[in-house]
């Protein structure tokens, strides 16, 4: 009913002028996303008597409650205008297309999780050159040169940001097993 | 005088020198590629600010923020793809003139246009600081209240056809300000008995997850793309030089920019619409608009560029930022605890002259280096898309992880970044989710402490800049309600009144 075109009744119309006043550009999948969030909000108010204390003696403004309350409060509020507002909408084509996109954008958050797990243990330097060129490879960078010019790009990142930029990035734990002296402390230093 | 004279020697140091370089070169060479905007450089170079001096960190942050926009032109004009969001409307008018023939005169005519509007800017803004640091210390704890909700309001209300989901946003950027212990009774708040949560959700991670994680996750999901320009031929001096001939667009687009900077929660786009509403309105060919106009153009430029200066007015005066760029850089004063607000207009006007003396010196380097170096940007707009995900994504791990050497926080800014993947792919707004979280912190101390000398309701707004503000507030909040109803009568079609301008997409 909600995509019908505005050509017949009474009730339609009020639906129709209901609808127009949730106007936005929209993009597939926006109805999983205002239900996912609305649900969230909800989660967090039922959360609110356990996760928030009230202080004894003090004024709602003073307690420590009162702002996460304000904030859970309006995120139920707008959500659920949100979640209307898509439910009475028209829907969009390429709902499921859309939510499988997001999914399979997990697949990056796997590959800086590992990038992050694998430079305390190996290095910055080799932990970057092994992230950049794998990610380039498997993004369809396969020649030679896409490989050395992904190998360059990651030492380059490491020298300006470590060596120059002496960015807080803990040595990795295989350098412990160079011989001591000035390499390993080099090693340790700048890359 | 000495003021000024004082700023000068604040500025005449060799690393404000080279942050001032690397800061405007730099932030010309990121607008011009497309995917890769302001945000996502100043989110992956904040953390390596905290460790330089905050005029040396915030030139440099400054020195990207307003030199971007310059670059972002380019692509705009030469492929019709904005280099960042805010050059979108530069596309209307100067993609067209690149297909008749006239990319040069366009690019002069962006680059004039918005150098102009830029040292107008700072100026008209030099000039009007000894005001503003008069009227800063009126400004106390009920009117920084009001300001901060004022700045939530208008960028929910900013967000059109999208205002219940910038609400429900800009209060889910509130609530994550709240997690962890509180500072007054120590108590707990939403933590679920995690440790890592205690300490709060750090504003860096989830900027960085926002921005910079989130669009390489973009860059890496989408089709790879490619694109190719042809080089420019001619005098690129001359060209900016045309610019004159449009001075009064010129000179209504910066008054546009620095008004619509200066109050939180607005910024370019306004600016833009306004100016390039009023451009159309004077000219004496409104057709031609959107089709090519030199004069679309410039209104366009014009107004984009005068906003960076006038933005960090309500972040230095009052320590409110208005977007989020601004947001991002107020942690490089916390960093450094310094609190910017009246005090800080009262006490330390050079340093403000400082700033605003960099910004005018950065706008001069990138003109001179748009002239010589146009061509040689062109070769950077290649790189294709999914190598800069990869490359972004790269960058996005020096950010997180040189905070605080936390898996925990790259975790979490991983999980930021695939919500911003949603939002972008759905079209909603980043930016509520950083201003709620900053201007959310700063509500809930401000309204603590501002209620200490109030009784009733009424005294909240007794004094008159605390009364204009509530009643701005209001009036927005019925015109914006006026407007809805206005466009239900009309019965207007759901894609008639929004458009690409608002795509966050770029952002």
């Amino acid at each position: 009913m909600c995509g019908a075109p505005f050509h017949s009744g009474a009730g339609m119309r009020t639906l129709r002028t209901f609808q127009d006043l949730f106007k936005r550009y929209r993009r597939p999948g926006d109805l999983v996303f205002a239900a996912g969030f609305f649900a969230l909000s909800l989660l967090l108010a039922a959360a609110i008597p356990w996760q928030v204390t009230w202080v004894g003696g003090l004024g709602v403004i003073e307690q420590p409650a009162f702002w996460p309350v304000v904030a859970v409060a309006a995120m139920v509020t707008f959500s659920s205008l949100h979640l209307v507002g898509a439910l009475v909408s028209e829907r969009i084509p390429g709902r499921r297309k859309e939510v499988f996109h997001w999914l399979r954008s997990v697949e990056f958050a796997l590959w800086f999780m590992a990038y992050v797990f694998l430079v305390p243990w190996i290095g910055y330097l080799l932990g970057s050159v092994l992230f950049v060129t794998a990610l380039s490879f498997r993004q369809g960078y396969r020649s030679a040169r896409w490989m050395g010019t992904a190998a360059l790009f990651a030492a380059t990142v490491v020298v300006l940001f470590k060596g120059l930029l002496q960015v807080r990035v803990p040595a990795g734990e295989i350098y412990q097993y160079l011989p001591p002296g000035d390499l390993r402390t080099f090693v340790m230093t700048w890359l | 005088m000495d003021l000024f004279l004082s700023s000068l020697e604040m500025l005449a140091r060799l690393d404000v020198a080279i942050a001032l370089v690397l800061g405007s070169i730099g932030g010309v060479l990121i607008g011009a590629i497309p995917g890769v905007g302001p945000p996502v450089a100043i989110a992956i170079l904040l953390p390596v600010t905290f460790s330089l001096e905050p005029l040396v960190g915030l030139t440099l942050l400054l020195g990207i923020y307003g030199s971007s926009m310059f670059g972002g032109a380019l692509p705009a004009i030469l492929i019709n793809t904005p280099g960042t969001a805010v050059n979108a409307l530069t596309t209307y008018d100067g993609y067209p003139m690149t297909r008749r023939g006239e990319a040069l005169r366009a690019l002069g005519l962006a680059y004039g246009a918005s150098f102009v509007s830029g040292i107008i800017s700072i100026v008209a803004l030099i000039l009007l600081a000894p005001l503003l640091a008069k009227v800063a210390p009126m400004f106390g704890s009920r009117e920084i209240f009001l300001v901060a909700l004022l700045g939530i309001v208008l960028v929910v209300l900013a967000h059109r056809g999208q205002t219940f989901a910038a609400g429900m946003l800009a209060a889910f950027g509130i609530f994550l300000a709240t997690v962890g212990l509180e500072p007054i009774r120590y108590t707990q708040r939403f933590t679920f008995g995690q440790d890592f949560l205690t300490s709060g959700i750090d504003l860096i991670v989830v900027v960085l997850g926002l921005f910079a994680i989130a669009q390489a996750f973009v860059l890496l999901s989408d089709p790879d793309d490619s694109p190719d320009t042809q080089p420019i031929t001619g005098s690129m001096l001359r060209a900016i030089g045309a610019v004159f001939r449009f001075k009064r667009l010129a000179a209504a687009g910066s008054g546009f920019g620095v008004l619509m900077g200066m109050i939180p929660g607005v910024g370019e786009f306004t600016a833009q619409f306004l100016s390039y509403t009023y451009a159309r309105k004077t000219s004496k060919d409104p057709d031609a608009f959107g089709k090519g106009s030199p004069e679309g153009l410039v209104a366009s430029e014009a107004a984009n560029n005068a906003v960076p200066a006038a933005a960090m007015i309500p972040l230095l005066a009052l320590g409110i930022p208005g977007e989020a760029l601004t947001a991002m850089m107020l942690s490089v004063f916390y960093v450094h605890n310094v609190t910017p607000g009246p005090g800080l207009f009262q006490n330390q006007l050079d340093f403000v002259y400082a700033l605003f003396v960099a910004m005018i010196l950065l706008n001069v380097i990138v003109v001179a280096f748009m002239v010589v170096a146009s061509n040689g940007i062109l070769r950077i707009i290649r790189i294709p898309t999914r190598f800069l995900g990869v490359a972004v994504l790269t960058l996005s791990f020096v950010g997180v992880y040189s905070l605080r050497n936390s898996i925990t926080d790259c975790a979490l800014a991983a999980g930021f970044g695939l919500l911003g993947l949603m939002l972008k792919r759905q079209n909603l707004p980043i930016v509520p989710i950083i201003l709620g979280m900053v201007l959310g912190g700063i509500m809930e101390t401000r309204l603590r402490s501002a209620m200490a000398r109030v009784s009733t309701p009424l005294d909240f707004v007794e004094r008159p800049i605390a009364a204009v503000i509530a009643l701005a507030i209001a009036a927005m909040i019925v015109l914006h309600v006026w407007g809805v109803v206005r466009e239900r009568r009309a019965n207007l079609r759901e894609d008639e009144h929004d458009h690409d301008i608002h795509d966050t997409q770029l952002r």
